[in-house]
């Protein structure tokens, strides 16, 4: 059986670095997936711990070795570019070099000075007819701030850099500071549109620490709590798209309709937006009687009225011609880029966590892996449409499987000492990681975050080249990306 | 043409008619702290708390600071704290946003004349995220939906702050949008004023303890409304600018002092 939480004693990890970095090589080069890669103080106080996650054939591994920290260590990103953001991080946070890494910027500026946020190193072009286009912090509708640079001929965006960072607000360091039994509340605010999937993540970690099994409807209460997030935030990007291509009917329907659902999960949860369905330990979303009913009846409605409106907007032409062949990121380009989720998708790539890395609760309810091989903002429309239809049937079947689930409360225990866990959920953006690792008293001695977005920005910097300056708002709103998820 | 009719038809009426009177069912809104004082030493509710929002003898819960989590009812040994669906607990100070048992009632917003005068029938506001986590930004998206159809009082969201007539403020407030910030705000001519939504940008939130924060701007430019949340409903944001504005207040009853007053 596969499972969807890696756990392993510290002990048993370790490699030299020699043979860690050979073998992470080896495994890159035979097709293995990176997952995670980050640093952490290392026992030793001149040394950094590296730890890389990997997955291939619906396995975890964990490769892990020390660095000294004066020498640093040899990027890998010129072989494998899409660790070009994690070997970033690692050097922005523990100020260990990733030698030859090729565009070692910072990340997030997370330890603010009065230099930080002015002081990003632009790339630049030269020519005379270039311009540059400076966008952001602050963008003109309701959304978070980051920075865009556009450097331009004419009217044609030939480079973008996103600088971001300004919402920082020291997620990991404060994941450290209160007891991990209590943490949830603060892990739903990490990305705030994707609160179950990274309670979820949270939780998983926790328990597997912890020695604690989900049951069975665990795990489905939670199934059926990503779905609707997943569903209410596809609606969300589907009109905020209609809005951007001034398709007025769109934007109002699938609004419309994304209330229906939040207000559904409102009715499970007591939030709009899945705050308190997940808790480690235990069920808070509970499914059973008139709420499973609502939750039907909400689906069936969805179901309905979505395909009238889906099948407006991808027939009307005016949509079609803003939406296709804009903004495409090829598959090679996907695929070197380590993108995930649903932008990934919209791209050809197959990879879903719900289908790479089943564990008990989709092995048992499996969800098919919505692909669509363009990778334009048509695209990446479509996957969400199709995406909702997948989510609308898997609920359906999780509440037939599991009629009348109800409130429960395991307590959580002591945490295995000197243990690594990592919890992985498939959010509507795409996989969202928790690494926890526990002191020899079983505290919490690591906490390592990450949002799919952390991956995935740099995707849209290369596929708004080529395009009109103009349709940006439209490329950039159908990555959705968070900006608190990447900053943290 | 038949299929945008189709989709016309599916739509229907969408507005809610009645923004303070709407109840949504299932939300975890407003506490009531209720029953006899807490048991001698007992400190359940505090030891939960993620944002302490909870001080005990009398027993007391910041709305500030509160992000609706469940805990504290969920500890509770003597059921003193529920969670009801009122969604109108938006206050114009943050003294009023402090629920003490044996006072019942909930935070108001009393009108705010001079405001009322200038912006009671076109309010524009400019928002910005400092560190929001994009569940309040989207609830202030959802202000503009045909659901809540904020548009109907005149009061819209702006795209730049030189329009604007309220700073809308969600987030912590993090030290790297300190600058945007303070530019965003010598940007709006004046008259103009200050909202903060949500329980960071009140209080910090479950971020209160962050070293990454830059909160001046709060302390200096004090808000006229305050409107708790983790994130607020749209119906608590919306009936708090409402009440602020005086905007269609419903008749107080005929017998009341105030009526007579009048
Ligand atoms: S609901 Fe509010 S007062 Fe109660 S524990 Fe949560 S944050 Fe604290």
């Amino acid at each position: 059986m596969t499972t969807a939480t890696f756990i392993a004693p510290v002990a048993s990890l370790g490699l030299p670095t020699g043979p860690f970095f050979d073998a992470a090589a080896i495994r890159l080069g035979a097709g293995a997936r990176a997952l995670a890669f980050f640093g952490q103080p290392a026992d030793d106080p001149a040394a950094l711990t590296l730890t890389l996650a990997l997955e291939a054939g619906g396995r975890i591994e964990v490769l892990r070795t020390d660095v000294p920290r004066s020498q640093g260590f040899r990027a890998l990103t010129p072989a494998y570019p899409a660790l070009h953001v994690f070997e970033r991080e690692i050097h922005e946070q523990h100020g260990v070099v990733p030698h030859s890494h090729p565009w070692l910027k910072p990340v997030r500026f997370p330890s603010p000075g009065p230099s930080g946020m002015t002081g990003y190193p632009f790339y630049s072009l030269d020519g005379k007819e270039v311009h540059e286009v400076a966008v952001g912090p602050i963008h003109a509708g309701v959304i978070e701030p980051g920075h865009f640079r556009f450097m331009c001929l004419g009217e044609t965006v030939h480079h973008l850099e996103v600088h971001l960072g300004y919402q920082h607000r020291g997620v990991e360091a404060l994941l450290l500071r209160a007891d991990p039994r209590m943490l949830t509340p603060l892990v739903e605010t990490i990305a705030g549109d994707a609160s179950v999937a990274h309670a979820w993540a949270s939780a998983d970690a926790l328990e597997a620490l912890a020695g604690l099994a989900a049951a069975p409807d665990v795990d489905a209460s939670r199934g059926i709590g990503l779905e609707l997030e997943r569903i209410a935030m596809h609606l969300a990007g589907l009109s905020g798209m209609a809005n951007d291509v001034a398709f007025l009917q769109g934007a109002a329907t699938y609004g419309r309709l994304r209330t229906t659902i939040i207000n559904t999960t409102m009715l499970v949860c007591g939030s709009r937006f899945g705050r308190g369905w997940v808790r480690p330990g235990a069920i808070r979303g509970a499914l059973a009687g008139g709420v499973a009913d609502a939750v039907r009846a909400a689906l069936g409605l969805l179901k309905q009225d979505v395909g009238i409106i889906n099948d407006r907007m991808r027939s009307s032409s005016s949509v079609r011609h803003r939406l296709a062949g804009v903004g495409t990121l090829t598959h090679a380009q996907a695929l070197e880029l380590g993108m995930v989720g649903a932008t990934a998708r919209a791209s050809g790539l197959e990879v879903d966590l719900r289908g790479d890395l089943p564990g008990a609760l989709y092995a048992r309810l499996p969800i098919a892996t919505v692909v669509e091989p363009v990778g334009d903002c048509l695209a990446r429309a479509l996957v969400r449409m199709r995406e909702i239809d997948a989510s609308i049937g898997w609920i359906r079947a999780a509440l037939d499987a599991h009629p009348g689930v109800v409130r429960s409360a395991r307590p959580i225990g002591p945490l295995a000492p000197r243990t690594l866990a990592i919890g992985l959920r498939e959010s509507w953006r795409g996989e969202v990681v928790h690494a926890l690792e526990t002191t020899a008293e079983g505290t919490l001695r690591t906490y390592k975050v990450q949002d799919p977005s952390l991956r995935n920005w740099h995707g849209l910097a290369l596929a708004v080249r080529g395009n009109e300056i103009s349709d940006f708002p439209i490329c950039n709103k159908s990555f959705d990306l968070s900006y608190c998820g990447h900053d943290l | 043409m038949l299929k945008a009719i189709r989709v016309r038809a599916s739509q229907g009426r969408q507005y809610v008619p009645d923004l303070r009177a709407a109840v949504p069912s299932g939300f975890r809104g407003l506490p009531v702290l209720q029953g006899d004082p807490c048991p001698e030493g007992c400190r359940a509710c505090l030891d939960v708390c993620p944002t302490t929002a909870i001080t005990l003898a009398p027993l007391r819960l910041d709305l500030g600071r509160c992000i609706f989590c469940e805990e504290c009812a969920l500890a509770c040994p003597e059921g003193r704290i529920e969670f009801t669906p009122e969604h109108r607990m938006a206050c114009d100070s943050p003294t009023g946003l402090v629920l003490e048992e044996r006072r019942p009632g909930r935070p108001a917003v009393a009108v705010a004349r001079a405001l009322a005068d200038l912006f009671g029938r076109s309010l524009k506001l400019r928002s910005v995220s400092s560190g929001g986590c994009n569940g309040c930004e989207l609830e202030l998206n959802a202000l503009g939906n045909v659901n809540f159809d904020l548009g109907r009082y005149g009061i819209e969201f702006v795209a730049s702050p030189r329009h604007a007539d309220g700073l809308v403020v969600t987030g912590p407030l993090t030290a790297n949008m300190r600058g945007a910030l303070e530019l965003a705000w010598e940007g709006m001519p004046a008259p103009k004023f200050v909202i903060a939504v949500g329980a960071c940008a009140i209080s910090g939130g479950p971020y209160a303890g962050s070293t990454v924060l830059a909160r001046e701007f709060l302390g200096r430019e004090v808000p006229v409304l305050y409107v708790p949340g983790c994130p607020p409903h749209p119906l608590t944001i919306i009936t708090g600018l409402l009440d602020l504005l005086g905007v269609d207040l419903p008749a107080p009853p005929a017998d009341s002092a105030s009526a007579t007053a009048r």
